[in-house]
């Protein structure tokens, strides 16, 4: 068990300074996600172009893990379609249960949450944003608004 | 057994001789010396109990209260034993007030059945206070809902102590039940029970205690304590999970309904009618847990040798010598500054979430609580989403404290 494994420097930056962070106004889409273990309680707001994400924001509070991941997934799911972003969770979560020996390179940066695998109680911190983000993707055909 | 509770008089509390008696002690945890710091949760067991248990398995286990047969025999006399011993532990006037359950949860449960359900009403009230714990929180919200009556809350202070002045003013003539925790597993805070039930008391209010954390420090005296209900979980006092107590005045368990049917609870049945068992058994449907049972009367005897007092004595140095050294951590701040506080050091550290500080914490041996505490009112009147708890018990020593600390001090490097 390799404490920098899991908290590599890309994952202390990210929760240092959260990319894509704060409410997008006006959102398409938004949900709230919320891990009770932790209490870490985040919401995922969506710009959409024909079920393409045009941008993605998140805000709330949690661990490290929880805020880098979704600060990563920001990142990497903007100008994704659906079918993408399934593939593309698909591989983070193979990555972070360990089903996966190595992250796949379509994983890019959050191959940095590769270290969770040997954390087995932190994987529902890591995985949190991605929930949240399909709530939102689910909902997308009741717009919320930040108004 | 005699012979090193005897060395522990004569020299005073010997930490390393209770270390000694609890095996899971000496593993290892990611190659370090294991600090366990979460007997608030969970405390560990001794050999005593161990032993007692296997022994029980080994030799008397069979079903109780029905055979004729010498198992059966050897089982009911474990089980019956195991409850004149809390009896005796608790100073309850009778074992016909002792029930044994699956721990603190299930004994509030059968309080919010059998005793409120059927007495609530539309305009009623059940005082708890902000300190609860979830399992003295929802049983009652159940309630209410079930009958319409209402739950009221009473406030606590920034150091985390109850406002018995608002708590007092909340007793109104509608107050059905008190339910209170003795001592809030969340920030330790002892609260002030003896004021708690004399004013309870003088309205002619019933008051349940929730014992759970009471009862590992100090034990708890019901004919001094002068409550109507207490509770309280085998696995915090250094017995099994899957067994506690509800202690109920004879009285008022008398006039209660079971809560649950089946076997045991009954002396006879037919499809005309079927007579109730009498107390304890009225409320034990089903074939109890004796090995439980046995194993918490161990406990209760393990504990009783190295003596409340000294163990409390001992618990109180450590947290006052863990909050000292915590207090030097940059940006620590202790959630939970009661003056009278049990062994509990609920802490946050700025930059850094429990979640994380815990999975330091653990990397370096160091086993704590992080989270709510299944106490999420305590932690919104604190604006967190959740602490880091370090709790201490018997076992625990001057080394625990110094990992903990290098530990604390470790996770600030990370978070650098």
């Amino acid at each position: 068990m390799d404490l920098k494994e899991l908290y590599r420097d890309v994952i202390l930056d990210h929760n240092k300074r959260p990319r894509n962070f704060g409410p997008l106004a006006p959102a398409d889409a938004s949900a709230d996600g919320h891990n009770p273990l932790c209490g870490d309680r985040l919401t995922v707001y969506l710009q959409l172009d024909d079920g393409r994400v045009r941008d993605v924001h998140f805000d709330g509070k949690g661990c490290a893990i929880s805020v880098a991941s979704a600060s990563l997934m920001t990142e990497a799911v903007k100008g994704k379609d659906r079918g993408e972003i399934a593939r593309l969770f698909a591989d983070v979560h193979a990555t972070l249960t360990g089903t996966m020996a190595e992250p796949p390179a379509s994983l890019g940066k959050l191959a940095a949450l590769a270290g969770v695998r040997d954390f087995p109680a932190r994987v529902k911190c890591a995985s949190l944003c991605w929930h949240t983000l399909n709530a939102a993707l689910a909902h997308e055909c009741r717009p919320v608004t930040t108004e | 057994m005699m012979a090193p509770a005897l060395a522990r008089t004569a020299v005073g509390y010997d930490t390393a001789s209770v270390r000694a008696d609890f095996p899971i002690l000496a593993r290892e945890v990611h190659g370090h010396r294991l600090a366990y710091l979460d007997s608030a949760a969970s405390a560990q067991r001794p050999r005593a109990v161990i032993e007692a248990v296997d022994h029980y398995e080994t030799h008397c286990h069979a079903n109780v209260h029905r055979g004729v047969h010498a198992l059966s025999q050897a089982a009911t006399d474990a089980f019956e034993g195991a409850r004149e011993r809390v009896r005796r532990f608790l100073n309850a006037r009778s074992a016909k007030e002792i029930i044994f359950t699956r721990g603190t949860t299930e004994a509030i449960n059968l309080v919010a059945h059998a005793w409120a359900r059927p007495r609530l009403g539309p305009g009623d009230e059940i005082l708890i206070t902000w300190l609860e714990h979830h399992a003295n929180i929802v049983p009652w919200q159940m309630a209410c809902a079930a009958t319409g009556a209402t739950l009221k809350v009473a406030p606590i202070d920034e150091r985390g102590e109850l406002r018995f002045d608002e708590f007092e003013a909340l007793l109104s003539p509608r107050t059905r039940l008190v339910a209170v925790a003795q001592v809030s597993n969340a920030l330790g805070t002892v609260l002030p029970v003896a004021r708690i039930v004399k004013a309870a008391h003088a309205r002619g209010v019933p008051v349940l205690l929730d014992g759970a954390q009471g009862v590992p420090h100090g034990g708890a005296d019901l004919q001094a304590l002068d409550c109507d209900f207490y509770a309280f979980s085998a696995h915090k006092l250094y017995g099994p999970t899957g067994i506690g107590v509800l202690y109920g005045r004879e009285a008022l368990l008398r006039e209660m309904p079971p809560w649950q049917g089946g076997g045991d609870m009954i002396l006879s049945v037919s499809f005309s009618g079927t007579t109730y068992n009498d107390l304890p058994w009225k409320f034990e449907a089903g074939t109890p847990n004796m090995s439980g049972a046995v194993g918490l009367a161990a406990a209760i005897d393990y504990l009783e040798d190295l003596g409340a007092a000294a163990v409390h004595a001992h618990e109180q140095r450590l947290l006052a010598q863990a909050t000292t050294a915590a207090l030097e951590v940059p940006g620590l701040r202790v959630i939970g500054t009661a003056a009278d506080k049990a062994a509990v050091l609920s802490f946050t550290i700025e930059g850094i979430h429990p979640h994380d500080l815990g999975t330091i914490l653990d990397s370096e041996g160091v086993a704590i609580r992080t989270g709510h505490h299944c106490a999420m009112p305590v932690m919104d009147f604190f604006g967190l989403p959740a602490t880091a708890r370090a709790s201490f018990a018997c076992y625990n020593d001057d080394a625990d404290v110094s990992q903990l600390i290098g530990a604390l001090h470790k996770a600030r490097e990370v978070f650098a």
